[in-house]
């Protein structure tokens, strides 16, 4: 039994049939990446594994236990824990409490500012601007902070969707750096990302989603050579 | 260096419209019949060239800093000039046409006030440019003057004007400690003498001055810096408030107390529909639904009328201190049950579906449908007034029962309401259920993804703002005695979302001077009245053009904006590398 598991959901928006049977498992430790083009369906499967939409067909489990029924704020306290697309920061809330936010389902105090000393030695730039507003922090650093929040709630799977998009190429390769260290340090993620190429360096495992289908899934290595990914993905012909 | 004339011509022009907007409307004319300084100035003629010196302040901006003080003046006038350009306009067709047709309030004396009572159309026109350009010409001479001056000259005016506009209360307030020959040192009937209005605007402004220049000094020899007794001067300032509050109604008379009711009533709406707006982000239009049902509760059971329980059943165990808590209690299930529906939905259109419910409460208080229960268009009369609980209780006392129906005794049962929501919505605020809904105010499928339960905190956010909106609504049939569907209107809704928003978003003392300038000025300056929606919506459009935070900004959004003035700007990142990404489909 994966530590994670999808089968076969399918999710609408009205009578959009936006993911026609996914089905995708996460082991215990691994990175495992989503990837697939604009409109694919990758935010969608994260929104209906983190309990922000309801799939109306399929099943997700956690450990085996069925994750359905949990509403998104339920699903904290129970290992899952979320990048949002987009980032998501509170921007009218300083670095630190955004970061004590992400730890609302906590009540260890202890705990909790020793988690955010820990993110502040994982992102140092966060730690030098702990007081400021997060709105007024760049792209990266707002990206670092997302990051950071969501590893506030000690999550057993980490959700992250698109930690690339619209980042310069150079932070682009530091946020994956962190993601790989995080990684190794205990922290399953799945990893949702238009940018093959990046995804398919950290990743262990992948799978491609297209138009709400799983089209292939493969390890890392094979899918990066795989053809169709090449061309599609990679940009190699 | 050639001076850029066009926007100083465009400000120019803009000033004429908005003054010939005035003077259209009618605001003109009937503000001229009050008084500012005895025989030397109308807040008419103050109204009249405002917007030209403000004008002539403000297009000079750039040139503040060139050496040329000519230059700067010959731009202020031609401000002037262009601003006089409509309203010439406007007295020459005047002189032609007979607008009153079309433009009911273009009168003969409005013709008069904007040509200075003069006889010929010459040198009427001639005063008004005149007198325009010379408006313009004092606005940039504002600008040269050195700041700190600038500011204490300000002051002063600001003093006079404020003063000589609310001449009556001012002097209402001041009787209570002198004798009406003192006060007619300074006051002719409602307005200030000449001399005396010189002396406060030098007094304001020398003082002003002094403590610009001193105030430093003073201010940190003044200041103790030791932690126990500066904690002392701020309970001193807080004792020194309670008692201002406690003895206000006695200050300024039973008439203005009677504003003070009504300011102290949308004040009490403003702290509830702020817990919804302000503090979760939910944008309720429907807030009169509130105010409704906690009025009809406490009309119903406490009427002694043909409507009331006692005529119905007989039985008279109602009083205003017991139904005050049903009124709440019902409000609040009102809330939650309208609220239900409505979770799921964000933005624009739960402000659409509130909207619908605002309408729905005045229907049905109107209809013949709930007529024999909340008589229909004729409303609930005879609700009694508060009696305080105890001195009714005592058989003794029957003689003697204290009713306050006094606008001076109902302003304590509204101080305490007000006291009570602020200390519950800031304990609120500063708690763990603050900060839930402050995450979902910002968003909310994050603030869920964070473990947040958002039903939950919207469902609360909404009752507890219900519940306030019921408080108000039971005292409100409880001052008035009787109560009409009429009262119900989208326009409570409004006002309160109004001034929340001249406030600040969030603020409670921004809540408490939004109700005062949109409530109680109104009320004072009787000539506002029929103005009151031009004038919200002129505030409301200058307020989001200017100040956006509103008046007094609650902590987060001042923080807000002076991080954004004071540190660096958030560097642009460039767009992600294309090349890196082909995207498929
Ligand atoms: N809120 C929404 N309402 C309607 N359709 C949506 C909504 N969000 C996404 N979709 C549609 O669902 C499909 C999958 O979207 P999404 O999961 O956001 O794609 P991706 O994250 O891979 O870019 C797309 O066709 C998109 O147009
Ligand atoms: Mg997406």
């Amino acid at each position: 039994m994966a530590l994670l598991e999808v089968t076969n959901i399918h999710a609408y928006y009205g009578n959009i049939h936006a993911l026609k049977g996914i089905s995708l498992k996460v082991e215990e430790g691994e990175i495992v990446t989503l990837i697939g083009g604009n409109g694919a369906g990758k935010s969608t499967t994260l929104r209906s594994i983190c309990g922000l939409m309801k799939p109306r067909q399929g099943s997700i489990t956690l450990r085996g236990e069925d994750l359905m029924p949990y509403k998104a704020n339920q699903l904290v306290s129970r290992g899952i824990a979320m990048v949002p697309e987009g980032r998501g920061v509170f921007a009218k809330l300083s670095v630190t409490e955004n970061l004590e936010l992400g730890a609302f389902h906590r009540s260890d105090t202890d705990g909790i500012v020793k988690d955010i000393d820990y993110a502040f030695t994982l992102f140092p730039r966060l730690g030098e601007r702990r007081h400021q507003l997060a709105g007024t922090m760049s792209g990266g650093e707002q990206q670092m902070l997302a990051i950071a929040r969501a590893l506030m709630a000690r999550p057993t799977v980490l959700l992250m969707d698109e930690p690339s998009m619209g980042l310069a190429p150079v932070l682009v390769e530091t946020i994956f750096d962190t993601i790989g260290q995080v990684n190794k340090e205990g922290t399953t993620i799945l990893l949702v990302e238009q940018n093959a190429h990046i995804a398919l360096q950290v990743a262990h495992r992948g799978y491609v989603i297209q138009t709400g289908e799983i089209i292939l899934s493969d390890t890392a290595q094979a899918l990066r050579r795989d053809p169709t990914v090449q061309k599609a993905y990679l940009g190699i012909d | 260096m050639t001076t850029n004339w066009k926007p100083i011509i465009r400000m120019g022009l803009l000033a004429g419209i908005i003054t010939l907007y005035m003077a259209v409307v009618g605001m003109l004319e009937s503000f001229s019949e009050r008084e500012v300084i005895r025989d030397f100035v109308t807040l008419g003629q103050i109204m009249l060239v405002f917007a030209s010196i403000t004008a002539g302040y403000l297009a000079t901006r750039r040139l503040s800093d060139a050496q040329n003080p000519l230059r700067l003046l010959v731009s202020g006038a031609i401000v002037g000039l262009m601003s006089s350009l409509p309203l010439l306009v406007l007295v020459l067709l005047a002189s032609q046409l007979e607008l009153r047709d079309i433009l009911v309030n273009v009168t003969r004396d409005l013709i008069r006030i904007l040509t200075f009572d003069q006889e010929s159309l010459l040198t009427g026109g001639l005063m008004l440019l005149l007198v325009f350009t010379a408006a313009g010409t004092v606005g940039a001479l504002i600008r040269s003057i050195s700041p700190r001056l600038r500011q204490s000259l300000i002051f002063g005016v600001a003093w006079v004007l404020g003063i000589g506009i609310l001449s009556e209360l001012v002097q209402q307030i001041l009787q209570q400690v002198f004798d009406r020959d003192a006060l007619r040192v300074v006051f002719i009937r409602d307005a200030l003498k000449p001399e005396a209005a010189l002396a406060i605007f030098v007094i304001a402004a020398v003082l002003d001055y002094l403590w610009l220049s001193q105030g430093k000094v003073l201010r940190s020899r003044l200041t103790p810096t030791a932690p126990g007794p500066q904690r002392n001067l701020r309970y001193g300032g807080f004792a020194l408030l309670a008692l201002l509050l406690l003895v206000l109604p006695w200050l300024v008379g039973t008439a203005t107390s009677d504003v003070l009711t009504s300011v102290g009533l949308y004040i009490l709406m403003g702290l509830g529909l702020n817990i919804a707006v302000g503090l979760a982000g939910l944008l309720d239009l429907g807030y009169v639904t509130n105010f409704a049902v906690g009025a009809y509760v406490m009309g119903v059971l406490t009427s002694t009328g043909p409507l009331g329980i006692d005529a119905k059943t007989g039985l008279a165990i109602f009083n205003f201190w017991l139904v005050l808590p049903v009124s709440l209690i019902v409000a609040m299930f009102t809330g939650l049950i309208l609220a239900v529906p409505v979770l799921r939905m964000r933005g624009d259109y739960l402000a659409i579906a509130t909207l619908g419910f605002g309408e729905i409460i005045r229907l049905l208080a109107i209809s013949d449908w709930l007529k024999p229960v909340i008589g229909g268009a004729q409303g609930i009369l005879f609700i009694p007034k508060p009696e305080f609980l105890g001195v009714r209780l005592l058989p003794q006392a029957e003689i003697f029962p204290l009713i306050l129906n006094d606008p001076q005794q109902i302003y304590y049962v509204i101080l305490a309401a007000c006291l009570f929501a602020i200390f519950v919505s800031t304990r609120l605020n500063n708690s763990r259920t603050g900060r839930q809904w402050m995450a979902i105010r910002e968003d909310e499928d994050v603030a869920a993804a964070m473990g947040i339960n958002t039903a939950k905190a919207k469902l609360l956010a909404f009752t507890l703002s219900a519940a306030t909106g019921g408080l108000a609504g039971g005292i409100f049939a409880s001052k008035l005695g009787t109560i009409f569907p009429n009262s119900f209107s989208l326009l409570v809704s409004v006002n309160v979302l109004s001034l929340i928003i001249i406030g600040g978003m969030g603020s409670i003392p921004g809540i408490v001077i939004g109700a005062f300038v949109l409530i109680g000025l109104p009320e004072i300056l009787r000539e506002f009245d029929q103005f009151r929606l031009l004038l919200y919506g002129a505030l409301l459009i200058v307020m989001m053009l200017a100040r956006p935070e509103g008046l007094w900004p609650s902590a987060i959004h001042r923080r807000e904006m002076h991080q954004t003035e004071d540190d660096s700007k958030p560097i642009a990142e460039p767009p992600r590398d294309a090349t890196v990404v082909v995207a498929g489909d």
